[in-house]
């Protein structure tokens, strides 16, 4: 007993011993990392391509086709893949449209955050005193209210398009950037090069922006891949619920809501494009992981 | 300790007035009440007269107060356009229904968390470890929405096991719980592992075990109540995701909770509604953070002195 008990606590002090378990561990995080960037170079890929690649047109409908079932199953058509919806249109042509609205909302959504999040951020941890008091009683205030609810409200009064649901993840998502910049810049202000920038009476812009910013690129990256997964799953949450991209418009979110009233016997409709999100959101988060790990090994921990 | 307390309180204070009059404001960015409230084949001349009876000619911060003053003192948001009784009163009846939705989802959470959270610090890199940072990863990229219809189609459908919609019975509860859960579960276990793993290496651990200690005395009570502290702080921000995700789950499961009647409310335009859910949620969210918060303060000094 003594010595199980003393051996459990070596183990526990020292770094942990070589195991299977834990090799393992560090093949996954490397194999994953590739997965999740070739994932991505796939959804790009689609979402350029998708004319060439799609079998069929995207709104192309055929009444007499409909709710067939993926070509492997009984009474599947050859060429409908994953089968069709309630007005006969082929769901994987949906489907790979669908990778252009989702990049699209979710990349443009996250730059908006960036610059409005990375910029109240920069300001907040450099000034300090009241700007910062200011700045942070908002994102605490932001961070208070349910995000779901301020999106929903915000199209419902803005009407729902593309262009506003780029705007309504964007001005609601921004606050974890400039939690994230407030405390990076917090530490670099003190430090000897910007206090050297100071000294030398550069301007407060050029100094955020030459001397912090360039430090803050790494973890604003990072954090950037992870929120674009965050922002296309929103995306298809909002036109699921009806206040996003509406049909017949090919988005993920649609095609879900769409499918959710013949989940009883057509399971495949809401499935398909459901997976899709998974994907695609696991894919950046992989990446994102991998990039985190590369470029700043002490943000892990958090 | 007091002072502490008395400046989240008053931030906390803050935050709900600011809140307050985004919803507020929200309402009349997007429409004239008026419009919205009287017929579309009424007179300009009755469109004065009635802008006049309801005060809505006054200065919009005069409006504001007397919202602000209203749902204070009276909890009187308006009445709702579509039910027309108080919009209070609506939410009131949908209240519980969520209520009881959030204990089942906190139980099944930590039921689950902190057991694995714990086996995975203590066998690092075991199978199980190796097998929940998995389902952690995989629960990250999951839409929530998404989880609840797959859960529908095998337990629901194929399976026949569970109901599938409405909120009836106990068994009603285990589907929309699981996957509201399951949104939360991956932070909490990640959280109790490193939390774990970080207080199994100091020194009053090696004491306890100097002591004699039995392994489940030093691992419960040396070490789960120091490294569930932050549990304590994460808990409480997530009531308000909690509450988002309601919206989410009980529109996929057809439960008659808050979150639905916020999204009904909103494709509705039934704006007292919103408003009304829109400042209660917050309200709950706020509350429970400077609860957390103080929980927090009042176990580990260190927080306060910050």
């Amino acid at each position: 007993m003594m010595f199980r008990r003393n051996s459990q606590n070596l183990s526990l002090d020292s770094p942990p011993p070589a195991s299977l378990g834990r090799a393992l561990r560090k093949v996954w995080n490397l194999r994953m990392g590739t997965i999740g960037a070739l994932v991505i170079l796939g959804l790009i890929a689609t979402a350029i391509l998708c004319p060439v690649l799609a079998p069929h047109h995207p709104y192309k409908q055929d009444i007499t086709k409909r709710l067939k079932p993926p070509s492997w199953m009984e009474g599947g058509l050859s060429q409908h893949f994953l089968g069709t919806d309630h007005l006969g249109r082929d769901l994987l042509s949906r489907i790979m449209y669908g990778t252009r609205i989702s990049l699209t909302v979710g990349i443009s959504a996250v730059l908006l955050q960036v610059l409005i999040g990375v910029g109240l951020g920069l300001l907040a941890g450099f000034y300090g005193g009241k700007v910062d008091s200011v700045i942070s009683f908002f994102v605490n205030c932001m961070m208070g209210f349910p995000f779901i609810l301020l999106a929903m409200s915000l199209i419902a009064v803005l009407g729902p398009s593309l262009q506003n649901i780029i705007v309504a993840l964007g001005v609601t998502g921004w606050p974890v950037f400039t939690r994230v910049t407030r405390v990076e810049t917090l530490r670099l202000r003190d430090r000897e090069f910007v206090l050297a920038a100071i000294s030398l009476a550069f301007g407060a812009p050029r100094i955020l922006i030459r001397h912090i910013l360039p430090n803050l690129l790494p973890s604003i990256l990072v954090l950037g891949t992870v929120e674009v997964a965050r922002a296309i799953i929103q995306e298809s949450l909002l036109s699921f619920l009806g206040l996003g991209i509406q049909p017949p418009t090919p988005s993920w979110g649609v095609m879900l809501a769409e499918g959710r009233n013949y989940m009883l016997m057509q399971w495949w409709l809401a499935t398909f494009p459901g997976f899709a999100i998974f994907l695609s959101a696991l894919g950046i988060n992989l990446l994102g992981d991998a990039l985190r790990d590369l470029i700043d090994p002490h943000l892990r921990k958090s | 300790m007091r002072t502490y307390i008395i400046k989240r309180l008053i931030q906390s204070i803050g935050v709900c007035l600011v809140i307050s009059m985004i919803s507020f404001f929200l309402l009349f960015l997007n429409t004239d009440p008026a419009l919205l409230l009287l017929p579309p084949e009424a007179e300009v001349k009755d469109i004065e007269l009635f802008k006049k009876q309801m005060g809505l000619d006054r200065p919009l911060l005069v409006q504001y107060g007397d919202f602000l003053r209203k749902a204070v003192f009276h909890g009187d948001f308006g009445q709702s356009f579509v039910a027309k009784v108080p919009a209070l009163q609506v939410i009131a009846e949908r209240l519980p229904a969520t209520i009881k939705l959030a204990v089942a989802v906190m139980i099944f959470v930590n039921l689950v968390a902190i057991p694995v959270g714990m086996i995975s610090a203590i066998r690092r890199y075991s199978l199980l470890d190796n097998v929940s940072t998995f389902f952690a990863l995989v629960g990250q990229a999951m839409p929530l929405y998404w989880f609840g219809i797959m859960l529908i189609i095998v337990f629901g459908v194929w399976l026949r096991w569970l109901p599938i919609s409405g909120s009836d019975s106990l068994a009603h509860l285990v589907l929309p719980a699981v996957t509201l859960g399951s949104w939360i579960l991956p932070v909490n276990m990640r959280l109790i592992r490193s939390g774990m793993l970080e207080v199994l290496n100091q020194d009053y651990i090696r004491t306890a075990r100097a002591k004699g200690l039995t392994e489940r005395k030093v691992l419960i009570k040396h070490a789960f109540r120091n490294a569930a502290i932050p549990l304590i702080t994460v808990l409480g921000m997530q009531i308000g995701l909690l509450l988002g995700g309601a919206v989410v789950t009980e529109t996929v499961f057809a439960w008659p909770g808050m979150g639905r009647l916020a999204v009904d409310s909103i494709r509705m335009g039934d704006y007292p509604v919103v408003q009304a859910v829109v400042v209660i949620f917050a309200f709950f969210v706020i509350l429970c953070n400077l609860v957390a918060d103080i929980l927090a303060a009042l176990i580990d000094p260190r927080i306060r002195l910050e």
